[in-house]
């Protein structure tokens, strides 16, 4: 299986290039990426040179343009499309039907994989994009578990990749608008999930709030580890119940489902973290190739101390080994 | 968490506001220099003021990257846009993207307050940087330099020992 690695930053990228990804995946400096943060992502000569790198050490460059095209502003998205073409891009990972159509029917040649941002996790849906845009690969959002992707590879025609390690969004991916709800912008359109511009820390004695424009996400107290100030991972009270009411601050870890995904038929597995240092990138990409290498004894071993790095430093295997509260 | 020996906090808790500000302030000036890019990935943000304070020092660091000014301070900290506090090693191996900023978050030995999207701004552009303090440090020191940065190495080596801070 290929190891689909993270980059925010040209020395994140040289990093996974270097810990041995077999591809990097990187967006453009503007919205039309879903990690449209301050000061990450690429200019157009930053990604020259680095699709240039990764060509030189045999590594794949694969550029996102996965958030949704706003309309009256589709120019965008498409000369970002036109330009990662132009800049040798060995894949588009796309989400909004309109943009494939585009490079469908512009690029017929160009590889084009569908986002987990498309939320394509049916037969019929990946199907569909496979024959009206020639998709290639799908990335599935992770909302099935192990035996769902193994009888989904069955009957599509198109390479899978899953998530194995990282960030974890509830399950609604590319239709998800809780951070609309608090800020005015989304993930999907605006391509930040709690933009920084309305997150606040403070704190209160010696626990930490976190805020996200008017609302209050979360106290941690004195050593609680903490987590990322979105909604989805809110404490909130609920009637006289105070908890998690979508999701715990966690990390996902599938290293151990490995040889069962494997088998399950999947092409890739894919690193989460575009928004994280080189130092992370590094550490968890030299890991996870390792642990590809290694017995299933060994793994647990290799992938352990990524768990300190990992929001709420807690790790789950999340949908793909579903045991609901 | 890791803090500053005592043998090193003493004396920079007597030295004179002015030479400690002297230093930080070659130190700065040399990063500036030596990183352009910086400024290029800052954007706007480079006109934010930015408050550096280590929780195992007795001094605050105030930094407005547009205006190339450093001040030190001690006492209250003073009044910035952004601020983050952690232990001065996990300071400046953040400086170095030696450390990983969100790790760090998650596990509280770094905490953030004022404008996120400045302090986010700051992180990407630092951690694309590729700094490396002891180098900078041997270039200020004149025919002393390899014999200062190889000791700068040395310290941040010992000093970050253990934690998740290398890279290839």
């Amino acid at each position: 299986m290929e190891l689909i690695c993270p980059a925010g930053t040209p020395a994140a990228f040289r990093e996974a290039v270097e810990a041995g990804a077999d591809a990097v995946y990187c967006g453009f400096r503007d919205e039309t990426n879903a990690r449209n943060f301050p000061g990450l992502n690429f200019s157009r000569e930053e990604l020259r040179q680095s699709i240039a790198l990764a060509r030189r050490k045999k590594v794949q460059t694969f550029v996102a343009l996965n958030t949704f095209m706003r309309a009256g502003d589709e120019a965008l998205w498409y000369s970002a499309a036109d330009d990662a073409v132009a800049m040798g891009a060995d894949a588009l990972i796309l989400a909004d039907f309109g943009l494939m159509a585009y490079v469908a029917e512009k690029y017929p040649q160009q590889r084009l994989h569908v986002s987990v941002q498309a939320s394509a996790s049916n037969p019929e849906a990946i199907r569909f994009l496979v024959e009206a845009f020639g998709a290639k690969r799908v990335v599935l959002p992770r909302v099935l578990t192990v035996q769902d992707i193994a009888r989904l590879t069955r009957q599509i025609d198109c390479e899978v990749e899953v998530f194995a390690f990282g960030g974890l969004c509830v399950m609604a991916e590319g239709r998800c608008s809780l951070s609309s709800y608090a800020t005015g912008k989304s993930p999907n359109m605006n391509g930040v999930c709690s933009p920084a511009s309305h997150v606040r820390y403070r704190q209160d004695g010696a626990d930490l709030v976190s805020e996200l424009g008017a609302y209050t996400i979360n106290r941690f107290g004195p050593g609680e580890a903490s987590g990322y100030p979105t909604l989805c991972k809110g404490r909130f009270e609920i009637g006289d119940v105070e908890g998690y009411a979508f999701e715990d601050p966690v990390s996902l870890d599938v290293i151990d489902e490995i040889d069962a995904l494997r088998a399950a038929g999947v092409s890739a597995l894919k690193i989460e973290g575009r928004q994280r240092g080189k130092a992370y990138v590094a550490e968890v990409v030299s890991s996870l190739k390792k642990a590809l290498g290694a017995s299933p004894g060994e793994r647990a071993a290799l992938v352990a101390r990524l768990r300190a790095m990992s929001e709420g430093q807690r790790t789950t295997t999340g949908a793909y080994d579903k045991r609901w509260r | 968490m890791p803090s500053l020996p005592p043998l090193l906090v003493k004396p920079v808790d007597l030295a004179p506001l002015w030479l400690v500000e002297r230093v930080a302030r070659h130190l700065f000036s040399g990063v500036l220099k030596a990183h352009p890019d910086l400024f290029e990935r800052l954007g706007a943000y480079r006109e934010t003021c930015y408050g550096f304070s280590p929780v195992d020092l007795p001094l605050h660091f105030t930094v407005v990257p547009a205006m190339k000014t450093l001040a030190v301070s001690r006492g209250a900290p003073p009044l910035v846009d952004a601020r983050i506090e952690g232990p001065l090693v996990l300071l400046l191996g953040l400086l170095e993207g030696r450390c990983d900023a969100d790790a760090l978050f998650f596990s509280r030995d770094l905490s953030v307050t004022g404008d996120m999207e400045a302090m986010l701004a700051l992180r990407n552009a630092l951690d694309d940087s590729a700094i490396d303090l002891p180098r900078e440090l041997g270039a200020l020191a004149g025919p002393f330099s390899p014999l200062v940065a190889g000791t700068a190495r040395y310290i941040r080596g010992k000093a970050l020992e253990g934690r998740d801070a290398t890279w290839n």
